[in-house]
This record gives structure tokens, sequence and C-alpha cells, in this order.
């Protein structure tokens, strides 16, 4: 077991728009190597009151980042009067990568809802790119997820939908990424204000080979006859 | 001394020439295996999972399966070496039975066997990237012991192999004790199963339990265990400290 391997949140994070704005949201588990070293972490940071940013990659390197960006918006909001743009504080963030592309190694997805433009999503990868766009997907777990939202994602989806959709993929990369796992974390922005979600591992959907969790193998033995034991 | 599997260690060349075929790296891995000695024999844990590098690629594996009448084996690391040992033992079995002398190769006899067989490739310089568990009895006798990938042996009352030796031998020192009851038993290894599926990357939450006893070998059918995340730190771990994890 490597104890020096740096912390990184393998991860998969995504983040949706709606009719009405957007839905972050992440798996928990920070990595050292192959040890899980926080099976609950919590990948979406606040950045300001209505933006708010899911990390990837270094845990160390997207941690910096965003408190760097969160002190920049903290003084542009003081010195614009308004709330910050969803727009300003993803150009802050691609700001902050580019120009530390040698040193970084993180993935950003910065999501939230401005009066100007609504609901607004902006990847920010590996280099510092700057795309916007309906939806996105990030981090090591986002591989599994790229067929499955070229089929399900659609325009204007109600804000339950798209809950539901984000909890259905971070669910589907878990299973099948080793770098994901955990508890599902969500973010919903809109005008109304923030709201966090919170699915634990056990209430999440099952796919293909898995099987519904049992307290001991015990119970399954005395539960069912004849004996489900097998040569 | 490294005991455990590398999964990402680098190979071994200090030869240079042209090699027919060799392990290099390990591609489709299984995780840890757990065993225990218990009053009427033989306990043993593993997942089903076969893992591709980072992703869970196969949930069905087995990685325990009955050696002969008296033995168990539990293999971690790569697939593919683990069904060639259970080619090479078959044909072992096979060639015992021919004698048909009433004799049977017991778990001591096929442990040493495996010793020999993987150090003897690691002197190759071309090893079974394997760490293995054998476990068995015979005539009242219980036996378990473990082989690395490198050729170290030894028995114990409970061994593991991989995150196993960090994560679940010290529950196992804990709280192993001599004549454990069946369902004591597999209480204590699913214990150490639930710690590695909350902190291996490798875990999938697919596993089965399998006993060996003077009547014979049973492998359970899979089942998977109940996560607990229901500690209020989860909920907002961040409160208090925005940007921290």
């Amino acid at each position: 077991m490597d104890l020096n391997a740096p912390h990184t949140m393998g991860t998969t994070i995504i983040g949706v728009t709606y009719n009405g704005g957007v839905v972050l949201g992440a798996d928990s588990r920070t990595s050292t190597g192959m040890y899980v070293a926080n099976r609950a972490s919590d990948k979406i940071t606040q950045l300001t009151d209505n933006v708010y940013i899911c990390r990837s990659g270094s845990a160390a390197d997207s941690q910096i980042v965003s408190d760097y960006v969160r002190y920049f918006l903290h003084q542009h909001t003081i010195q614009l009067g308004q709330p910050a743009t969803v727009k300003v504080a993803a150009n802050l963030v691609r700001l902050v990568s580019y120009n530390n592309k040698n040193m970084l190694e993180t993935g950003l997805i910065v999501g939230g809802w401005d009066k100007y433009e609504g609901g607004k999503i902006y990847a920010i990868p590996l280099g510092g790119t700057i795309i916007e766009q309906p939806f996105a997907v990030g981090g090591s777990g986002s591989t599994y997820l790229y067929g499955f939202f070229d089929q399900a994602w659609k325009e204007g989806m109600t804000k339950d939908e798209a809950e539901q959709l984000v909890v259905k993929a971070v669910s589907l990369a878990i299973a099948r990424d080793g770098a994901s796992g955990g508890v599902i974390r969500t973010v919903i922005i809109n005008s109304e204000g923030v709201t966090r979600n919170f699915y634990p591992g056990d209430s999440l959907p099952l796919w293909h080979e898995e099987l519904p969790p049992q307290n001991s193998l015990l119970e399954v033995l005395h539960s069912s006859s004849p004996e489900p034991m097998n040569m | 001394m490294n005991l455990m599997d590398s999964t990402h260690s680098n190979p071994m060349s200090l030869c240079s020439q042209a090699d027919s075929q060799r392990t290099l790296y390990p591609y489709v891995t299984g995780t840890s295996v757990i065993g225990v000695k218990y009053k009427d024999g033989i306990l043993m844990a593993a997942d089903m999972g076969g893992s591709y590098g980072s992703t869970l690629r196969y949930k069905s594996v087995e990685r325990m399966k009955p050696i002969g009448k008296h033995s168990l084996l539990g293999a971690s690391g790569e697939i593919s070496d683990f069904q060639e040992i259970l080619r090479y033992l078959d044909e072992l079995i096979l060639y015992d039975n021919m004698w048909d002398d009433g004799n049977s190769l017991g778990p001591k006899e096929v442990h040493s066997y495996l010793t020999r067989v993987m150090y003897n490739r690691r002197n190759k310089f071309n090893p079974l990237w394997n760490s293995l568990v054998l476990g068995g009895v015979k005539n009242g006798q219980k036996y378990l012991g473990t082989v690395s990938m490198i050729g170290v042996h030894f028995e114990d009352n409970h061994v593991a192999t991989g995150f196993g030796n960090h994560l679940a031998r010290p529950i196992l020192r804990d709280e192993w004790h001599e004549d454990l009851s069946f369902e004591d038993g597999v209480k204590l290894l699913e214990k150490c199963m639930r710690v590695l599926l909350y902190r291996d990357r490798s875990a999938v939450n697919k596993l089965q339990i399998a006993k060996i006893t003077e009547e014979g070998v049973t492998i359970s059918q899979p089942y998977s265990l109940k996560t607990f995340w229901g500690f209020s730190a989860f909920q907002n771990p961040t409160v208090g400290a925005e940007g921290s994890w």
C-alpha cells in the first residue's frame, strides 16, 4: 500500500441544466493509491451563494483552486455590488487552471444560477479549457457515462427528472469505477436558492450482477430452505 | 519485504534476452482473500470481483475452489494465473487418484506443492501473480496456509491476502479465538469483508463464504453485505470548513 501516493478523488462528477436551474452531483470517494482515505467526502464545494463547483483529480489541487476562486469572487461581489454570475466564476476557475497548467491536475465543473442567464454549467478539464455545456461529466467515472448520457439526456427536463438522472448516472459509474464510490451528493441551484441532498450507498439502485444487500450469510441460510449451498 | 500482491509494481526485469512469454504485470485481478480456522475446520471468504485496472469489470468471478477431497484454495491476483494453477492441481489430484491406493493428498501436501511451484516460477523471473490461501481438514487435523507470488509461505490460525493483510488481520488478531462456532466465524469474516468493502477500492459487494470440514467443501451462493452510511458526520461534512472534504 503506497501511503505516499497523493490523495486523488478518482471520482464521478456531473452537472446538468434543467428548466429553471442546475443539478450538480458527485460520488464521495477519496483515495490514497488503492486505499479509500475518505468514504464520505464532499466534492461539491461552494464558491458563492449561487455558484458551486464539482472537484475531481488531485484533492489538494482542486481544493486550492476553489479556495483561490472563492477569495477572488468574494472581492468581486463586493466591488460589483451584486451576486457574481456563473460565467465570471467559471472564467476565474479557468484562469487559475490555465495559468498553472504545468503544476495542477484537476478537472472541474462549475454550475450555478444567476438572474441574467439562468442555470448554467461550465466544464473546465485539465489544461484550463472552458466549455459551456447543457450537461457535463467528469472524473474517472465519467468514461462509463458518455454512452449513457448520449441516450438519456433530454432538453427541458424538470428539476426532479434532472436530479433522478444525475443520481442514476453517478450510481452507474460507481458500479464500474473502482475510484468512485460511497454516497451520492447532489446540489440543486435555482432562483429559489440551493438544496443539498444525500443518497447513502445502500439506497442506490442495483445494476447488472449486483445483489440486494443482506445483514449476514447466516440470515440467508436460515431464511430459505432447501440449503442454498452448492458444491 | 513485500508480502502482498503488487498490482502496480514494476516488472522484475534483470534479464534482457528475448523471452517467450512472461507475466510482467497483472491484468484481471482479484482482491483480498481471508481465511480462519474454526471449530469444525476452515472458513474462507472472498469477493467475486475481477478488476481490470481501476474498472470493476467482472463481478461474478469465483476465487475459491475445492481441491481434491480435503482442500480449499482461494486466490487473489491475476485470474488467468489462478486458472493455470487450478489446471496444475487438477493434474496433481488426477495422478494421485490413479494410484488407487486409498491415500489422498491432504492440505499440507497441496500447500507444499503450491509453494514449490510459486517459488520455482519466481526464480525464473516469471511468477504466477497470485497470493494463495490454502485451507483444509484431514483426519481431524485442521490446516490453513498461505503462499505469495514470490514463494513466501507460512501457516497460521488466520491469514489474509492483499488489502486483507492491512485491514482484516488486525481485526482477526483481536477477535479470533480457538474453537469459533460456525456462526461466530461467519460474523467475523463478514466484519472483515465489510471493512474491506468500505476501504479497498477494488472490492466489490458480492461475496462468497466457503467452509471445509472433515465432511467436505461447501461454497455459499453469492450474496451482498449491507453497508452503513448513517453517521451524522457524513451528512454535511464541510459545514464550517467550506472547501475541505
